[in-house]
């Protein structure tokens, strides 16, 4: 089977000043993420199976479960929206909810590896496909020495994971038995097993993943209608109180 | 199934908004990429997002009620599975099918 992906990463013309980065093809980048994206990847499709599921389920045409992963590709958003779009809610309304549930999306910023990946189409796309999975692969400390086409190509097929995985839920949603329930866990465990990761990655720091849950419980407390803006402003905030009172030492990375 | 032109006009707006947030944010970051104060928060991040949005994702359980066993015994399953055999897709196929057995059987509703 030959796939032509569309060529991503790549400087649209070819410029006199050589790159820090060796020169790579976007095809040998996607070899690489294939082994990158194994375990995650897959794990998308038990969620978009439940994802396409619902979606048929709730009188939704088959076909809009593809279009919303496509494009809208943020999987936990497009869970709320199947409900919203079901019950004909202003869209108004849902501008506004997309803005409340995704504007988390302004902190990974700070830690996706945008000045690695080269061209005008390669940073479109790579902020375009910058999901919570895609945040938590590439800017991990495994992730640190990667170039460009590895980053983008690593989106490209999470990206189509889940176009991929959504497309055969809505299809063959209707199979799932009356009573089979719960499915929907699987983006929880999701981000369980990519917070586990990432807490090991911080090597005994373990002020930072109690500050976090500290942060979230707070939220959910004090601003249960908004708790992950809330709590994403008030770990932000903590961060830079620990960081201003520890002195700005160096300490230990 | 709604109308199908405001199914549509539902996803290209929600997809603006989410494309708007994860791209704008770079032009502003730009000249502090070079900061401590950045480099000192983009290193802890991740792992503080990742809890964040467990718990966001587990908000709703009616923790007084003995159905919240099932997401709770769902998530210790998932997290005993990573920590012992570190493969991604086993936890979360393992979590899930317990979550999913629990759910339709014991604590059906």
């Amino acid at each position: 089977m030959r796939i032509a992906p569309p060529v991503v990463g790549d400087t649209p013309a070819p410029t006199p000043v050589p790159t820090s980065a060796p020169p790579s093809r976007p095809l040998s980048g996607l070899r690489v993420a294939l082994g990158d994206t194994a375990s995650v990847g897959l794990a998308f499709v038990p969620i978009g199976l439940a994802f396409g599921a619902l979606v048929t389920q709730s009188g939704i045409d088959w076909w809009w479960a593809s279009l919303s992963a496509a494009l809208i590709y943020a999987g936990s958003f497009e869970f709320l929206l199947i409900g919203m779009v079901a019950a004909a809610v202003p869209l108004a309304s849902i501008a506004a909810t997309a803005f409340m549930v995704n504007v988390r999306h302004v902190f990974y910023a700070l830690s996706y590896p945008l000045h690695r990946v080269q061209g005008r189409l390669g940073k479109a796309y790579g902020t375009f496909a910058l999901s919570d999975e895609a945040y938590a692969l590439t800017s991990g400390e495994k992730a640190r020495s990667w170039p460009g086409p590895r980053i983008i190509g690593l989106q490209l097929l999470l990206h189509l994971y889940w176009v991929g995985g959504a497309t055969a839920g809505a299809l063959l949603g209707s199979l799932i038995p009356e009573g089979v329930t719960g499915l929907d866990f699987a983006l929880t465990a999701l981000f369980t097993v990519l917070a586990v990761d990432a807490v090991r990655d911080l090597r005994g720091d373990l002020p930072t993943p109690l500050l976090a849950l500290l942060s979230a419980l707070f939220a959910r407390l004090l601003f249960p209608g908004e708790l992950l803006l809330a709590a994403f402003a008030l770990f932000t905030l903590g961060l830079l109180v620990r960081h201003l009172a520890t002195g700005r030492r160096p300490g230990r990375a | 199934m709604p109308d199908a032109r405001y199914a549509v006009a539902a996803v290209v707006i929600t997809a603006a908004v989410t494309w708007t947030l994860r791209a704008l944010p770079f032009a502003a970051l730009a000249p502090l990429r070079a900061s401590g104060t950045v480099q000192y928060l983009s290193t802890r991040m991740p792992a503080g997002v990742m809890l964040i949005l467990v718990v966001y994702c587990l908000r709703d359980i009616p923790l007084t009620q003995p159905r919240a066993l099932a997401p709770v015994v769902a998530l210790a399953v998932t997290v005993g599975l990573h920590l012992w055999r570190r493969n991604a897709l086993l936890s979360i196929v393992g979590g899930t099918a317990v979550h999913v057995i629990l759910a339709s059987t014991v604590f059906a509703t």
